[in-house]
This record gives structure tokens, C-alpha cells and sequence, in this order.
């Protein structure tokens, strides 16, 4: 009989084993999907796992989904880590795609390039402004962040829809439900020709490392983290949980809220009600894959974009649907999580059952229900 | 009069979704279990349930295909959860995301499909009484069912010696499990039972309230029910008395749009969630309220000291 036995320490080998014996569990379980579809099933791996690295414009599409997706992650790692629930990345991302919009939308032909920082900072405050109120609903009325959060998620969809289907449609639209195209000033400027990587991976790649610095090199870092992992010995050095609270919601949304103005004024160039695609709840299993760590994060997030990337290959030329994406992401937090039980505990084949004969000091305590 | 009859019959409607699935979350958190993925076994319990009706044309066909996807699926989060001491609001989020995409990938062919015509139903000689004939006595038989469901349920955790120590198990574990209940099995068959009961809601939306497929339909109504629970401070009487509420408040806004309120749609859309919002706040005001009514070992895994 197998049991689970309690090690000493967390394995540090496997925090970072997990991860990867989940994608190997994940691609497994993917094959045996392809094949009972009747597709080939190494054409479909390929998909996910090939054609998304195999050109430098595939690599540079792989970039544009993994940007915002490493952004919303980064800040959910923070608030994971202080042991707060903001689920609603998805919202804020939305909220920062309206403000940016919003911004963008101002513009004029004598407008100069710096709008494009107007916009990002927009976007930033849009989805600072929306995780605050979870934060401020929380720490005031203490209800519950995990459900503030999502219903938030779908009041900033209705939002977006409001706007886009009333006052901020585009007059010359044809009736469509978007915005005008914004003008070229707002555009995040480009790194490379033929390719649609823009600003933002360098700003991404920047807050990573802001992130690793404030998280285990300042204290403040530190002051946030003791309060997820061991709350009682927070409060008892003093450290203030209603600050920790605020701080991840803050950082959280803000990162998401740069990550929607970074989307619309970037590779979208306008506001439709198909902004969202569901990068925030992506960014979830990114932050857990990616093992709650902002470099593990950029690793987990170019993994989900090539998930996004395999998805719409495999509905365009396998002809299977794009939801395939969801269904992968989902296994592998799954997986994920069952894994990372291994960190924690060791499989142990034990012979005799339980029951026999307490004899030892401990035998005796551990039946007393400890 | 007419419309107010229509508006307490459609609100006993939409009721009955939100009733069941948070009835079947309440015997979860009464064992000690936060179930997180509500919203996702609701989804794939409305596809195999659309499934099961397009397939079979029963209705009861298509509610126990729901209920076995939600027990199936709460039983793989309880495996997670109960035995490998997963964190539960981390598994619960990922049941949601994949019941989503697991919907939606399974649910792709029955988007085009539709159901045949939908059985009328009315209870002899009531449901010919003016106005409350139209308003209770014309509904499916789930509608119903949700209400015997929740006197069942309040019978069962107060009156009789499973709900003790199911209620036990949530309360303390270690004098459960010291008192030599399975504190683990009871704890899986909770989740299992309550994945049922949120499953046969997500069949109810798919096959009888809209009725139809569409990706995502379930719309969030997992995730109000995990408020009800809360609201409704874990007893089912008001449970059921919270899904009403709801429910009103999402007839609401067809009957304001109904009428011509020069209100934008979307913002009429918003109510349900802005009114969860509310009330999560309003109900959370009070600490001390909230703790003294919840089972003292929500969300705290148990491990039996071996």
C-alpha cells in the first residue's frame, strides 16, 4: 500500500521538477486526446510545441501572447504569495484596455509619440483603480476577494460592451461594435520589422526584474511574503496585513491594466468586445506553473502563449476547436497541483497497516488524532 | 397583475438554478470543503446534460447525466483536495478553468443543435386559479424538487445522526476522526454529492432555463451560488430565500428592459453581479457574525495523523 509520508523540508529539486513532470503529464494526456480525435497525433503536438518557435515570426507572435500574460502573472505571483485571492485579473485586464482606449482615443494628427505613455499609465491606473475596490471591500467590509474579484470581472465585461456598442462606437464603423481605429501616434512603438513584438517586452522583461528585487530583496518584499505563508507570525512582528492586502491587489491590478492598454494599443490598434481572451485567468495557472517566482513566470508564460498559439493552429489546420486551449491549461494546473504534493511529502510503501500495535511514544500521540 | 404573476414565476425559475447548485456547495462547506469549481462543473454538466436531453429527449435523462458529470468532477477535485492535501482554492480554480475549456471543447457540436419542443407543465386545478396559478403552479418539476431538496437537506444535517457528523467532519475533523468516522470518505462523498446536485443546475440551465447550448452560458452562476452559501449563513432555508432574491434580481432586468427604462442593457446585465457584490458586503460586515455561523474548519485540509 502506498502512503504519503511528510518530508522533513520541501524538496527544492521538486518545485522545480513538478512543473515540468505536469507538462510531460499534460502532453500525455494531450496525444491520447489527438489520437481518440482521430488526428495524428504527433501533427498535433506539433501545433502547440513546434510551429510556435519554429520561424522568428512565429517566435515573435509566441512573444505578443506571452507579454501580457507574464505582465497580469507577474502581479498574481505577488498576491498569491500574500495569500490574497484576486481571481478577477481578467477584469482589471479589461478595465486597463478601456482606460487605455480611453487615452488613445484623444488623440489628434499633431499629437506627439508621448500618448503612448499616456496610454500605458491609463491602463495602469484603470486596473489599479479596479483592484482597489476589491482591496477596499475587503479591508473595510472584509468580503470576500475571490468573489468581489470575478463578479468584477463581469461588470468590466458589460462595461466594455456598453461602450463599445453605444457612445465610443466608431460612427464610420458599418454598425460594428468597436472603436475608431486609433491613430498611429498611440501605437506602441515596434522593436523589429515584420514582427509584432513591441515596447512591452522590454517593459516586461524590466518588471521582472523589479519584481525579484522587491520580492526577495527589500523588506517590504519580504514583509508581504511572511504574511501569506504564516499570518499569525506576520502579525506578531508587526507587519501590517491590511498594507500587504493592498499592496498585492494594487500591483496586481496595475500589472493587468498595463497589460489590457498594452493589448489595445498595440497589436489591436482599437477597442472590441473581443479584447478579453481570458489571459487573466491564463495567468493564473502562469503564476502557479511558473511557481509563483517572476523568472519562473516568463518561462510558464511563453509555455501558455504556445497553448493560445497551438490552439488556433490546430482549429485552423486540423480543424479542431480553439477551446482545445482551455482544456490544456486547465490539465495542467490540475496536473500541477497533484504534483506539487511531492514537494511536500514522498511516496512511501508501507507494509503493515496502520493499526498494528501503537508501541512507540509517537505511534501512540499520532493515534490520538494529532 | 398579469406581469407580476410572469415576473414571480420567472424569478422562481431562475431561482431554482442558483437554489440547487448552492445547496449542493452548502453540503460541501458543511463538510469543510470550499468548492471552487462550481462554475466549471456547472458547464460541463450543462453540455452533458443538453447532450443527454438531445440524445434521449428526457429531461430526467438529461439531469442525472448532470449530476454524474458534477459528482465525477467533484470527486477528481476531491481526490486533490482530500488525499493530496492540494491548496483548495488553487484545485477549485482549476476544476473552473478546465470545466470551462472542457465545455466548450465537448459542447461544440451541440451548438447548432436544438431541442425538440419543450413539454408544458401545470398542476391540475391550481394552476387554473387567477394570478397565483400562473405564478407558482406552471413550473417544471425541478422547480419544485429544489424546494423539497432544501427541507430535505436542513432535515438531514439537523435531524438525523449522517448530518451530525457530516457536520462534524466540518466542524473538527480531529474529534471526528477520534471518534473513528472516515473523516476523509465522508468528506469525498460531500463533494460528491454536492457535485451532483451543482451539476443537475447546470443541466437545469442548459436543458430547461435557456434552453439551449452556448459556450460560457452558465455565466457566473456558479460563482454566485458560492456567495449564496455565505449569505444564506450555511442553512438551506435561506439558501433557497437568497436564490430567490437573486433570481428576482436577474428577472428584474427583463422586466425593466421590458418596460422601456431608458437604461443602457449592459448596465441592466450588471445587476446580478453588482447585487452579489452588495450583498457579500453587506453580509460581511460583521466578522464575528460570519465566523460564528461558518463550519470552523472551512477550507483547513485534515490530515489523519498516521
Amino acid at each position: 500500500m502506498l502512503t504519503l509520508e511528510a518530508r522533513p523540508a520541501p524538496s527544492r529539486a521538486m518545485s522545480v521538477a513538478s512543473p515540468l513532470i505536469a507538462l510531460a503529464v499534460t502532453v500525455v494526456v494531450g496525444a491520447l486526446l489527438f489520437s481518440a480525435l482521430g488526428k495524428d497525433p504527433v501533427r498535433g503536438l506539433q501545433m502547440f510545441f513546434y510551429e510556435p518557435i519554429k520561424s522568428g515570426y512565429a517566435l515573435g507572435e509566441l512573444a505578443v501572447k506571452a507579454v501580457p500574460l507574464a505582465l497580469i502573472a507577474l502581479g498574481l505571483s505577488l498576491c498569491f504569495r500574500s495569500n490574497v485571492w484576486n481571481i478577477g485579473a481578467e477584469g482589471q485586464f479589461i478595465v486597463g484596455a478601456i482606460a487605455g482606449a480611453g487615452v488613445a482615443m484623444t488623440a489628434d494628427a499633431t499629437t506627439g509619440r508621448w500618448i503612448v505613455a499616456a496610454v500605458l499609465l491609463a491602463g495602469m491606473l484603470g486596473g489599479l483603480a479596479w483592484a482597489g475596490i476589491v482591496a477596499l471591500l475587503r479591508d473595510r467590509f472584509n468580503a470576500n476577494e475571490i468573489l468581489v474579484s470575478l463578479m468584477l470581472v463581469y461588470v468590466a465585461d458589460m462595461l466594455l460592451s456598453y461602450l463599445v456598442y453605444g457612445p465610443w462606437k466608431d460612427p464610420k464603423g458599418y454598425n460594428f461594435p468597436q472603436t475608431i481605429t486609433f491613430l498611429k501616434a498611440t501605437q506602441v512603438p515596434r522593436l523589429f520589422d515584420g514582427s509584432r513584438v513591441n515596447l512591452g517586452l522590454p517593459i516586461a522583461l524590466a518588471l521582472v526584474g523589479l519584481f525579484w528585487v522587491f520580492m526577495f530583496r527589500t523588506f517590504a518584499g519580504f514583509q508581504q511574503q511572511v504574511g501569506g505563508l504564516a499570518p499569525l507570525a506576520a502579525r506578531y512582528a508587526g507587519f501590517s496585513s491590511r498594507r500587504a492586502l493592498w499592496t498585492a491587489l494594487l500591483v496586481s491590478g496595475a500589472t493587468a491594466g498595463l497589460a489590457g492598454a498594452l493589448e489595445v494599443a498595440g497589436p489591436l490598434g482599437q477597442l472590441t468586445p473581443y479584447v478579453p481572451v481570458g489571459y487573466g485567468f491564463a495567468a493564473i495557472i502562469v503564476a502557479f506553473v511558473g511557481r509563483l517566482h517572476p523568472v519562473g513566470v516568463v518561462f510558464a508564460a511563453v509555455l501558455m502563449s504556445m497553448f493560445y498559439i497551438g490552439g488556433e493552429l490546430a482549429q485552423s489546420r486540423l480543424g479542431l476547436p480553439k477551446s482545445l486551449t482551455g482544456v490544456f491549461q486547465g490539465l495542467l494546473l490540475f496536473a500541477l497541483l497533484a504534483c506539487d504534493t511531492l514537494i511536500h511529502y514522498r511516496v512511501r510503501r508501507r507494509k503493515a497497516p496502520a493499526a498494528a500495535a501503537p508501541t512507540s511514544a509517537r505511534a501512540l500521540r499520532a493515534q490520538g488524532g494529532a | 397583475m398579469e406581469t407580476l404573476a410572469l415576473l414571480i414565476a420567472a424569478t422562481m425559475n431562475a431561482g431554482t438554478v442558483l437554489a440547487i447548485a448552492a445547496l449542493g456547495l452548502l453540503i460541501n462547506e458543511r463538510a469543510g470543503v470550499v468548492n471552487l469549481g462550481a462554475e466549471g462543473m456547472m458547464l460541463v454538466a450543462a453540455v452533458a446534460g443538453y447532450a443527454a436531453a438531445v440524445h434521449t429527449g428526457s429531461d430526467w435523462a438529461a439531469f442525472a447525466a448532470g449530476a454524474a458529470a458534477g459528482a465525477l468532477l467533484a470527486s477528481l477535485l476531491g481526490v486533490l483536495v482530500i488525499w493530496l492535501n492540494t491548496n483548495q482554492y488553487a484545485t477549485g480554480l482549476a476544476l473552473s478553468l478546465f470545466g470551462a475549456g472542457l465545455s466548450a471543447f465537448a459542447g461544440i457540436r451541440y451548438t447548432q443543435e436544438k431541442l425538440g419542443e419543450r413539454p408544458r407543465f401545470a398542476i391540475p386545478v391550481l394552476s387554473d386559479l387567477p394570478f397565483v396559478g400562473p405564478a407558482f403552479f406552471r413550473h417544471h418539476p425541478m422547480v419544485y424538487l429544489a424546494i423539497v431538496a432544501a427541507v430535505a437537506i436542513a432535515w438531514f444535517l439537523w435531524r438525523s445522526r449522517g448530518g451530525l457528523v457530516l457536520r462534524s467532519v466540518g466542524e473538527s475533523p480531529e474529534a471526528a476522526h477520534a471518534l473513528g468516522y472516515p473523516v476523509r470518505l465522508i468528506r469525498l462523498a460531500a463533494l460528491a454529492a454536492g457535485g451532483a446536485l451543482c451539476g443537475v443546475a447546470g443541466a437545469y440551465v442548459s436543458v430547461v432555463y435557456t434552453p439551449l447550448w452556448v459556450e460560457g452560458m452558465v455565466a457566473g452562476r456558479g460563482w454566485i451560488a458560492l456567495a449564496l452559501t455565505t449569505f444564506a449563513t450555511w442553512r438551506p432555508g435561506r439558501v433557497l430565500l437568497g436564490a430567490y432574491l437573486f433570481g428576482g434580481v436577474t428577472m428584474l432586468q427583463f422586466q425593466l428592459q421590458g418596460q422601456g427604462v431608458e437604461v443602457p442593457s449592459q448596465f441592466l446585465t450588471m445587476l446580478p453581479y453588482v447585487a452579489t457584490i452588495v450583498v457579500l458586503v453587506l453580509i460581511s460586515r460583521n466578522p464575528a457574525w460570519i465566523r460564528s455561523n461558518m463550519p470552523a474548519s472551512l477550507g483547513r485540509p485534515f490530515s489523519p495523523g498516521t
